[in-house]
C-alpha cells in the first residue's frame, strides 16, 4: 500500500491516552485517508474488513501528536543552524505534529509575505505542521506595533516578540489593547531586560563560577508589570518559559482574578536546575537561565496543579560556533523537539502527575491556547497521532539528533519513553514501530 | 611520573585544591625566593621545555612575571598577545589551540577576558596550562604569592583574620584569594558597598561587611583590591570621592586593624582611590613590593611542577 495515499488504517491493541476527553484505556483508532474516523475501546472486535491495514500497537500509547507552541525556526535566514526541513524532521522524531514558531527568523516574520513564505515552505515538507506567531512589533524593534491584524487574517496565531520581552510597558500596554480589538494573544519573554544583563542564574554558583547573573526578579518584576497592564486593558496575555516560583504564584493569583493569563514552561525548568551548567557547559547557557532547585520544584508543581498550561519544547537550535565559545560568548537556548516527550515523561515516572495529565500539557493544553483544532482525538478531526513506548529507555545522544544543531543540555541523560511512530493526516511520517519501511510487524488484515 | 604530592596536569584555579597541595606549592616557591636572591638566579629545572603565554588581555605585570619566572628556570619563553577585541575572538581561542599544539609547549600560560575561557582552552591542548587570570573567575597564582606573602611574614595562614576589601564582584583575586585562604584555616572578611558584593557570597563562607571601619576590627592583613575607573562614574560607584571617602584605606580606617597588620594590593594601584600614598607606601607594614618579589618565585614552583607533570604525558602520547 503506498504511504502517501493512506487508506484505512485500524489501530489496535493501543492504549488511548486522549486527554480532551479525559480518556485513557485499551482502545482503538481507525483512521481513513487523513481523518479519524472512530474511535472506541472495541471498535473492531477481530473483525476488520479486507480493505484495511492494521497497526498492532502491541499495548503501546496513543496519543494525539504533540503541539508544541514554542520552536524556533533558523529558515529564513539561518539555514546552516536548522532548516524547515530538519526542524520537521525533528519534531516529527520527536512526535510532534503540530508546532508553532517564533517570528525572531531573518526576515523577521512582522508582514505577510514572510509569513505565506515559511506556511508554503512548510506545506511543500508536508512534515510537521507549521503554525507561525506574528511579530508584536515591527523588526522585533519593540518600539511600533507591527501589523497584528493583517497577520492574524495571513496565519499568525499569536504574537510575541519571541526571545526579546517587550520591555516599553507603554508598548506592551498598546500591544495589549490592539491586540484585544481582534481577540488575539500577546505572548511575552518575560524578563526585565536592564536586568538581565547577565548570563546564568545569579546567586552562589554565578559567584562561584565568576559569572554574571541573572537574578529571579528579572522575570518575576516583568511579570508583575505585565499582569497589571492585562488588568487594566483586558488583553490576553501569555508568558512563556516560566521558570521561578514566584512566576508561578503570580500566574496563579492572575488566574485566581479572573484574568486572561496563560502560562507555559518548557522541560528545562522541571528536569534540570543550574547546577547543570557545571564546568561552564555552554549547552545549559539557556534564557530564562536554568534556576535553583526550589524553583524547578515549584514548576513541577505548578505543572501538576494546572497552572502551568502547557509544556512547549522552547527549541532554539545553535550551531558549533555558537556554543564553542567562552560561556559568556556562547548563545542562549537549548535544542529540545526530539526530547520533549521523553523528558516531559520524567513527571510521569517520578510519580509527580498522571501519564494522562502529562500528556494534556504537550497536547490539548496548548491547542485549546491557541485554538488550534489539534491535539486531541476526535471523530472528523484530522488524524495527527503519536504512538510511544512511555517506559523504554534511551539515551539522549545529541549526535543522532534529526535536527542539524545537537545543543541539548540533556546529551548523555537516560530518559525513559521513545516515539515509536508519528502520523501527521492518517500518515506515518515517523515510524520505528515498522510500517513504513518493514511491515513485518504488520497483521494483514484476515476477511 | 606526576608529582605525587601535586598530581595536576593544570592550574585553573584555587577550588579544588587541598591544604597539602597549596602547601606544597609554597614551600617549592619558598625554594625559589632563596634562590632568586642569590647573585646566580639560574636554574636548569626546565631547560629545552616550551613556556607560551597567551594573553588575551592586556598585562603587564603578570606576564612579565610569569616570563621572567620561566627563563630564571632555564625554558624558552614566547608571548603571545591576541587581540580579544574581534568578533570572532571565540573561534581565534580554539583555533589558537589546534595552533599551539602544533608547536608542542609544555605549559600554556593563559589570561582571557572571560570567566571559564581557560578551562575551555585547557580540554583542547595537549600541554599543561596554568590560569593567568579568567574573567572575574580566578587568578591562582595570585592567591599563591598573597599566601606566600603572609606565610613568611606571619608564619602562618591557619587562624588568621584576613579583610579583603573593594570590587570583589569583578575580582578574580579576591576569589582566588578568599578560597585559598578558607581552605588554609584563616578567616575572611569581605568589605565592600553592597553593588560591588557578590549575589550569596556569604554562602562560600566569607563574613560580609559594609562599614570598613567596622570589618577591619583587629585583622591580621588587609588586602586591598583595585576599583576600575569605568565602574567609578556611577554605574556601581557614584564618584571616586565618595568611595575613598567610604572604602579607601587610609591611617584612620588602618588604625582598627592590629598593629602589626600587613597591607596588601594586587597591583596596579590607584593612588587616592582606593588606597592613601601615606599607607601604600608604610615600610613597615605595606607589603606590596614583596607581593611583587614573590610572584616571580611562586611562578617558578607552578610551571616547574606543571611541566614535569606533563612531560611524561607528553612522551606518552608521543610514543603512542
Amino acid at each position: 500500500m503506498s504511504v502517501a495515499k493512506p487508506g484505512r488504517i485500524a489501530y489496535i491493541n493501543a492504549r488511548v491516552v486522549d486527554p480532551a476527553s479525559g480518556f485513557d484505556g485499551p482502545g482503538e483508532v481507525l483512521t481513513s485517508g487523513q481523518e479519524i474516523l472512530d474511535i472506541g475501546s472495541k471498535l473492531f472486535d477481530g473483525k476488520v474488513s479486507a480493505d484495511t491495514q492494521v497497526v498492532d500497537c502491541q499495548g503501546m500509547c496513543l496519543a494525539p501528536g504533540l503541539v508544541d507552541m514554542r520552536v524556533q525556526l533558523r529558515e529564513p535566514g539561518e539555514e546552516h543552524k536548522e532548516s524547515l526541513k530538519s526542524a520537521g524532521e525533528a519534531a516529527v522524531a520527536g512526535g510532534v505534529t503540530t508546532m508553532v514558531c517564533l517570528p525572531n527568523t531573518n526576515p523577521v516574520v512582522d508582514d505577510e509575505p514572510t509569513l505565506e513564505f515559511v506556511a508554503r515552505r512548510a506545506r511543500q515538507l508536508a512534515l510537521t505542521k507549521v503554525y507561525c506567531y506574528g511579530a508584536v512589533t515591527k523588526g522585533l524593534q519593540g518600539k511600533e506595533l507591527a501589523e497584528m491584524g493583517l497577520l492574524s487574517k495571513a496565519g499568525a496565531l499569536a504574537f510575541t516578540d519571541a526571545t526579546r520581552a517587550i520591555a516599553d510597558a507603554q508598548v506592551m500596554r498598546r500591544a495589549l489593547q490592539y491586540a484585544a480589538t481582534f481577540g488575539l494573544m500577546i505572548v511575552q519573554h518575560p524578563e526585565e531586560p536592564t536586568l538581565a544583563g547577565g548570563v546564568m542564574n545569579a546567586g552562589e554558583i554565578a559567584t562561584r563560577m565568576g559569572l554574571s547573573g541573572i537574578p529571579r526578579e528579572a522575570e518575576i518584576i516583568m511579570l508583575e508589570r505585565d499582569i497589571r497592564l492585562t488588568a487594566m486593558t483586558g488583553g490576553r496575555y501569555h508568558a512563556a518559559h516560566i521558570s521561578t516560583a514566584d512566576s508561578v504564584e503570580i500566574i496563579a493569583r492572575a488566574k485566581k482574578q479572573g484574568l486572561n493569563v496563560t502560562c507555559d514552561t518548557a522541560p528545562f525548568y522541571f528536569s534540570l536546575n543550574e547546577l547543570a551548567v557545571g564546568d561552564y557547559k555552554t549547552f545549559a547557557k539557556l534564557s530564562p537561565p536554568l534556576r535553583n532547585e526550589q524553583d524547578r520544584q515549584a514548576i513541577v508543581a505548578g505543572l501538576k496543579s494546572g497552572v502551568i498550561d502547557a509544556i512547549a519544547s522552547d527549541h532554539a537550535p545553535h550551531d558549533q560556533d555558537s556554543k564553542r565559545l567562552p560561556f559568556p560568548q556562547a548563545a542562549f537556548g537549548g535544542s529540545g523537539l526530539e526530547t520533549l516527550l521523553a523528558v516531559s515523561l520524567d513527571l510521569f515516572h517520578n510519580g509527580d502527575m498522571p501519564l494522562i495529565e502529562v500528556i494534556r500539557r504537550l497536547t490539548s493544553g496548548p491547542a485549546k491556547l491557541l485554538g488550534l483544532e489539534a491535539g486531541r482525538l476526535t471523530r472528523g478531526q484530522k488524524a495527527d497521532l503519536v504512538i510511544f513506548n512511555p517506559d523504554e529507555s534511551w539515551k539522549v545522544i545529541a549526535d543522532a539528533f534529526k535536527s542539524k544543531s545537537k545543543n541539548s543540555p540533556f546529551d548523555g541523560r537516560p530518559v525513559q519513553g521513545r516515539v515509536l511512530r508519528t502520523v501527521i493526516d492518517g500518515r506515518a511520517v515517523y515510524d520505528v514501530l515498522g510500517a513504513a519501511q518493514a511491515p513485518a510487524r504488520l497483521t494483514a488484515a484476515k476477511a | 611520573m606526576l608529582n605525587p604530592v601535586f598530581p595536576h596536569r593544570h592550574l585553573l584555579g584555587i577550588e579544588g585544591l587541598s591544604p597539602a597541595e597549596i602547601n606544597h606549592l609554597l614551600d617549592r616557591s619558598d625554594y625559589y625566593v632563596a634562590l632568586n636572591r642569590a647573585p646566580e638566579k639560574m636554574s636548569d629545572a626546565l631547560r629545552g621545555r616550551t613556556i607560551v603565554n597567551l594573553f588575551f588581555e592586556n598585562s603587564t605585570r603578570t606576564r612579565t612575571s610569569f616570563e621572567l619566572a620561566a627563563k630564571r628556570l632555564g625554558a624558552n619563553v614566547i608571548n603571545m598577545q591576541v587581540e580579544s577585541s574581534s568578533v570572532a575572538k571565540g573561534e581565534t581561542l580554539i583555533d589558537t589551540a589546534v595552533t599551539l599544539n602544533a608547536m608542542h609547549p609544555d605549559v600554556l600560560v593563559v589570561r582571557h577576558p572571560d570567566s571559564g575561557a581557560v578551562k575551555l582552552l585547557a580540554d583542547k591542548v595537549n600541554c599543561g596550562v596554568v590560569n593567568g587570570g579568567d574573567g572575574s573567575h580566578e587568578h591562582p597564582t595570585q592567591a599563591l604569592l598573597d599566601a606566600l606573602t603572609i606565610r613568611r611574614r606571619k608564619g602562618k595562614l591557619n587562624g588568621l583574620l584576613v579583610a579583603i576589601c573593594g570590587d570583589v564582584l569583578h575580582s578574580r583575586v579576591a576569589r582566588s584569594n578568599f578560597l585559598l585562604l578558607l581552605t588554609m584555616g584563616a578567616r575572611v572578611r569581605i568589605i565592600a558597598p553592597r553593588t560591588l558584593i557578590p549575589s550569596q557570597v556569604d554562602r562560600m563562607g566569607v563574613e560580609v561587611f559594609t562599614d570598613m571601619t567596622a570589618g577591619l576590627k583587629d585583622v591580621d592583613i588587609v588586602m586591598m583590591l583595585r576599583v576600575q575607573n569605568e565602574r567609578m562614574r556611577g554605574s556601581f560607584i557614584p564618584s571616586v570621592r565618595e568611595y575613598f571617602h567610604f572604602f579607601g584605606l587610609d591611617r584612620a580606617k588602618l588604625a582598627q586593624a592590629k598593629p602589626d597588620a600587613l597591607i596588601m594590593h594586587p597591583g596596579p594601584m590607584n593612588r587616592g582611590t582606593e588606597i592613601d600614598s601615606d599607607v601604600a607606601d608604610d615600610f613597615e607594614r605595606s607589603v606590596i613590593r614583596e607581593q611583587v618579589e614573590l610572584g616571580v618565585a611562586v611562578r617558578m614552583a607552578v610551571l616547574e611542577i606543571l611541566a614535569l607533570n606533563n612531560r611524561d604525558v607528553q612522551a606518552r602520547k608521543a610514543a603512542s
